[in-house]
């Protein structure tokens, strides 16, 4: 069971939050390749530990939130808004 | 040994003391001609089609745990080929044909039952869309037929038809599917690989893939170095781990898929039964128990345990159906990781390292393509060429606009 603190609402159980994704891949400009959208669009990094994500607050102030979170304890190191510096822990 | 009533007799009234292990325990040896990675139950069926159509020798199986430890022993038993997609329809209906001969194949009880399973539907659209999908299948040659409610009632008397939120309208009924003993499925393919001399090691961790130019030479275990030509991925929920240390990115993501088994009672339920206005499909084992099980905890996991809302979500969906199983206990729940491809298909094919060949992206559909995904990979690694039944199945079909997207669920692992 995960609690993420929402940086705007605190911590918040869960089943509030709809997963969104992986948070580390980001849109291509217009005119970039075929491979290029291939990649945002298809391949991920898919990490077992540390794993920078999307966590969408539906149940509460509606705001997307980064979220650092590990993939294979499911533990939280950090949680961010949008845009703004996501901490993980060292060497991650 | 070769199993019969006979030999059962004779082992009876000798005390069962002479029953032998069914497969050996090797070390690895330092050179094979064929390795593959994972003895679950995709890895030991492709070992066994090569050693037994295709007549390959001098190949071992690595299991970094203990055989069938993965998926093959964590999912809800069901075998069955209703798709839509052709890609799918055929190569899910040459799986359903190889398990209807399994056991004969392989001398070995699976329990292979061929109880049916009925999609339940909710609406006029849903309806339509179901006999949709049953066209195409019974167009393939699949056996398909469309219920309304009275038949459901008749055939799954349990089951709730009146539902105030989801009454039930009727069902789409795959005669043929049913389940199968899913351990049974990785003893005895083990056992006949065994037999036709393929090396399964066990505790042997592969942590590291020996790539020369744009060829494979052999893999870095836990348990020593080990040469081979030609090297095949079958390792479920960890596709991508293995894939990085060839230097592939994957349109794969490692999900969290939990299941549930019930206390034991007596026959309540002799169908598979799934729920249409969610994500829910349950059947009854032989024990008695309720197997059942519902969506994906959906988010990134390697943790092989689901979380409680997810629990709760999926119970709610089966008391829906059948209100009386509220009043069971839950015996056993565990999860498993599933490799989800960006569209809910499989990957059989190779890889852009020459002798290296990939089987993974399974989603929900891992344990009813067991038979089949060994066939096809056994042919794919023996000929270096895909066969007509996963020559879909490929990494670059995305790049190509060629996606398998049977939910239309679009590029989103977590919700198909």
């Amino acid at each position: 069971m995960h609690r993420i603190k929402c940086p705007f609402c605190g911590e918040r159980d869960e089943a509030e939050f709809v997963y969104q994704g992986d948070a580390s891949v980001s849109h291509p400009p217009l005119g970039a390749s075929t491979d290029d959208f291939y990649r945002y669009v298809y391949v991920r990094d898919n990490p077992k530990g540390w794993h920078r994500e999307w966590w969408h607050h539906v149940g509460g102030c509606r705001m997307w939130v980064q979220v650092a979170r590990n993939t294979l304890t499911h533990e939280i190191y950090a949680t961010a808004p949008p845009f703004k510096r996501l901490d993980f822990p060292e060497g991650a | 040994m070769r199993y019969s009533l006979f030999s059962i007799f004779a082992q009876g009234i000798r005390g069962n003391k002479s029953w032998r292990p069914v497969w050996r325990d090797p070390s690895p040896k330092s050179h094979y001609d064929i390795i593959i990675i994972g003895g679950g139950g995709h890895g030991l069926s492709t070992a066994y089609y090569l050693a037994k159509l295709h007549k390959r020798s001098n190949i071992a199986v690595l299991e970094k745990g203990w055989l069938g430890s993965g998926n093959v022993g964590r999912n809800t038993t069901i075998i069955r080929s209703n798709y839509m997609l052709p890609p799918n329809t055929h190569f899910y209906e040459h799986s359903m044909k190889l398990w209807e001969g399994l056991e004969k194949d392989l001398n070995f009880n699976a329990m292979v039952s061929q109880r049916g399973i009925v999609n339940l539907f909710h609406s006029d659209v849903q309806r339509d869309e179901f006999a949709r999908r049953g066209n195409a299948m019974r167009l393939a040659g699949v056996d398909a037929e469309l219920l309304d409610a009275k038949q459901v009632k008749q055939l799954i008397p349990i089951i709730d038809i009146d539902n105030a939120r989801f009454p039930i309208e009727g069902g789409l009924l795959q005669p043929r599917a049913g389940t199968a003993r899913h351990d049974a499925v990785a003893w005895g393919y083990a056992r006949g690989a065994d037999a036709l001399g393929v090396d399964i090691v066990q505790n042997c961790e592969v942590v590291g893939l020996d790539i020369e130019g744009s060829s494979v030479r052999g893999v870095h275990t836990n348990r020593g170095d080990i040469r081979a030509e030609r090297i095949g991925i079958a390792v479920a929920g960890h596709t991508s781990v293995l894939a990085r240390m060839a230097g592939i990115a994957l349109p794969v993501e490692s999900h969290l898929l939990q299941a549930f088994v019930s206390e034991g009672i007596k026959p309540m339920l002799n169908t598979v039964v799934t729920f249409g206005a969610g994500h829910f499909y349950a059947s009854q084992s032989n024990k008695g128990g309720l197997v059942f099980g519902g969506d994906l905890d959906r988010y990134n996991s390697y943790a092989q345990r689901g979380n409680l809302p997810t629990a709760q979500g999926v119970l709610t969906e089966g008391v829906a159906v059948m209100p009386p199983i509220a009043r069971l206990r839950l015996l056993r729940q565990w999860g498993g990781v599933m490799d989800m491809s960006f569209d809910g298909s499989p990957f059989i094919c190779k890889t852009p390292i020459n002798g290296l060949y990939l089987n993974g992206g399974w989603c929900y559909g891992g344990f009813k393509a067991t038979p089949a995904s060994g066939w096809c990979f056994a042919h794919t690694i023996a000929n270096d060429e895909t066969h007509e039944l996963n020559a879909h199945f490929t990494i670059d079909r995305f790049k190509q606009g060629k996606t398998i997207d049977e939910k239309g669920a679009g590029p989103f692992p977590w919700a198909q």
